[in-house]
């Protein structure tokens, strides 16, 4: 039996089975799992740009958040296949529905979404069969901030301390990290003179990630330690100067060609640490007993449940 | 629908959609008598054809498996701890190592430091409500009507959520082959009224199997024999049906805290508060939504 040298954390003497991890880490891959994330995220949010822009006659904000759409669904969808340990049995998961696993949800999600996404821009594109392309295009609106979100209940619905205690902040950390990276992803293609509802996008969701990482880290106590420390903490770190930085970019570059494909970038960037830092503070959290143990023990004590007498 | 999801469920086979269905067959692991042969490791491979997992020394007391994983569905973990030695109320007539002492057979005096050996058979627990089970996104994981837990390795396409959904790291995808394995109570066995290969090689009946109405009844029975002899610390995990997963169809007698054997003290099914994800997954979709509406409506450009 080991005892925690309790280097990092003063009050977490716990006992462990030779300091071995009690749950088991993740064996979702890297880079195809937090690039999902990602490109789900960007896919989803510009579907519903797309819409916005149909209405409001923007075609290039439009072509650019349809092909935005129907690629990174495209894309993310071979990501996960290629993440499966049989990959040739990806088929299987539309094998069932079920409502209580994330997966199978998101698989139904995907699927739906990356066939209206496609259908849209393939339509938009060849300018052909434009009523079925715009009912495409509002069922791949309406799927898609969805496939923004669910991805947080994907890592939440699991037994890793860090994902699972943060299922509140997850969705709005999501949201806000699609949104900024959507409205970024327009503001580097789409001119500036059609760009003004992806600046303002982008902008709303640098607050709302901002808001939700805060929130966040100071609610879920011990278990903030791994999204702050080591790689998860340099690339969250690194996400919020990018984030602030294509912000304001948006706020006061907006005018300028070169100014917003620069505040796009960083904002895409943001993003994609912003995934891969989440990513890897789960498997931080799982790695270390410590984790897994203080929360539950200080859940029984709080239980009046305190450990019995050794023996 | 009530406790569906976590919480007391009586008849868990019936639940799944069993009509007519035999009794809730479990482990009942008794590591007070565990004499760390490991017999039971060796007989679930052997059965089930698992393979070999590395045969290396790691020096971790005299434990090689390490950890229940794809390729062990039977994991004996041995806790070596220094304790003051209690002159034992039971004696047991084992051989002893050293130079025999005069007072006492066992070679120690009260007082005396000497070092502790606790020894578990750790397994799936087979849980009234299984995480692995609830994420499964392809139904390759099902109840069975004994009201164990099995994956069926025709359907599973290796995604690995239930590998992270376990509160109890105990399935494991199999790097070689990319899909999802674990004890599956020998559910072929069960089907012919065997009892699973472990329980059947166990020398001290360390691993009982039955009915699990009738294993709760003995370990209750035996938790008071110990406590009568003096050794308060013996205690149950996993027997009650009020714990965070409903109560674990393998359930334990331990002599330490739970996390001494690598089991987690408070486990909870993740699916648990999966109601209230998915709650905050769509608020945060609307907002999503309530944006862009926002950011076409609000400016004119």
């Amino acid at each position: 039996m080991a005892r925690s040298d309790g280097a990092v954390v003063p009050n977490a003497e716990f006992s462990s089975y030779y300091g071995r991890p009690i749950i088991k880490l993740p064996v979702w891959k890297q880079p195809d799992v937090p690039l999902y994330l990602w490109l789900g995220g960007i896919a989803g949010a510009s579907a519903a740009l797309a819409e916005g822009a149909a209405l409001s006659d923007r075609p290039a904000l439009e072509r650019v958040a349809r092909l935005a759409a129907a690629g990174g669904s495209g894309v993310g969808a071979l990501v996960l296949v290629h993440d499966l340990g049989r990959p040739e049995r990806f088929l299987n998961m539309l094998r069932v529905f079920k409502v209580t696993s994330p997966l199978s949800v998101g698989s139904w999600l995907l699927a739906g979404f990356s066939s209206a996404a496609s259908v849209a821009a393939a339509s938009h594109e060849t300018g052909r069969l434009h009523p079925v392309g715009r009912l495409a295009g509002v069922t791949a609106a309406v799927l898609g901030p969805p496939l923004a979100t669910y991805t947080a209940a994907l890592l939440a619905d699991t037994a890793v301390p860090a994902w699972h205690e943060a299922y509140r902040e997850l969705p709005f950390l999501f949201a806000g990290s699609a949104s900024a990276a959507a409205g970024g992803l327009a503001m580097l293609a789409v001119p500036t003179g059609e760009a003004a509802p992806a600046r303002r996008l982008a902008v709303a969701g640098v607050a709302l990630d901002l808001a939700a990482e805060h929130q966040l880290e100071h609610r879920l106590g011990m278990l903030a330690e791994p999204y702050q420390q080591d790689r998860p903490g340099r690339f969250l770190r690194a996400a919020r100067v990018l984030n602030l930085a294509g912000a304001l970019g948006a706020v006061v570059g907006g005018r300028s060609r070169a100014v917003s494909a620069l505040s796009g970038t960083a904002l895409l960037g943001a993003s994609l640490l912003t995934r891969f830092a989440v990513f890897q503070a789960g498997l931080a959290s799982a790695k270390d007993p410590k984790y897994t143990v203080v929360p539950q023990r200080e859940r029984l004590n709080a239980r009046g449940e305190p450990a019995a007498p050794a023996a | 629908m009530s406790n569906r999801l976590s919480g007391p469920l009586d008849d868990v086979s019936g639940d799944a959609g069993y009509e007519a269905h035999p009794e809730r067959m479990g482990f009942f692991t008794d590591t007070s008598v565990c004499i760390g042969c490991k017999a039971c490791e060796v007989a679930c491979k052997e059965w089930n054809f698992v393979p070999e997992d590395g045969l290396l020394l790691t020096g971790m007391s005299y434990d090689n498996t390490q950890q229940l994983d794809a390729n062990s569905w039977r994991h004996v973990a041995f806790v070596e701890q220094t304790k003051p030695v209690r002159a034992p109320s039971i004696d047991l007539p084992m051989p002893t190592v050293g130079l025999p002492a005069a007072a006492d057979p066992q070679g120690a005096d009260e007082g005396d430091i000497g070092v502790r050996w606790l020894m578990s058979s750790d397994v799936c627990k087979h849980c009234t409500h299984a995480a692995c089970l609830d994420v499964c996104p392809t139904g390759s994981l099902f109840r069975t009507e004994f009201g164990t837990v099995v994956v069926q390795q025709d359907i599973c396409n290796g995604c690995g959520y239930c590998v992270p959904a376990c509160p109890y790291g105990v399935i494991d995808q199999r790097k070689e082959d990319g899909r999802a394995f674990k004890c599956t109570m020998c559910y072929d066995r069960l089907g012919v009224g065997e009892e699973p290969a472990c329980a059947k090689a166990c020398p001290t009946d360390s691993i009982q199997f039955g009915p699990l109405d009738e294993l709760r009844e003995r370990a209750e029975e035996r938790v008071r024999t110990l406590h009568e002899h003096g050794i308060d610390e013996a205690r149950l995990y996993g027997e009650s049906p009020d714990d965070g997963v409903g109560g674990d169809g393998a359930f334990f007698l331990l002599l330490d805290e739970p996390e001494v054997y690598g089991l987690p003290p408070d486990p909870v099914v993740t699916t648990r508060d999966l109601p209230a994800m998915w709650r905050h997954v769509g608020a945060a979709a609307v907002t999503i939504v309530a944006g862009i509406a926002v950011t076409f409506v609000g400016g004119r450009r």
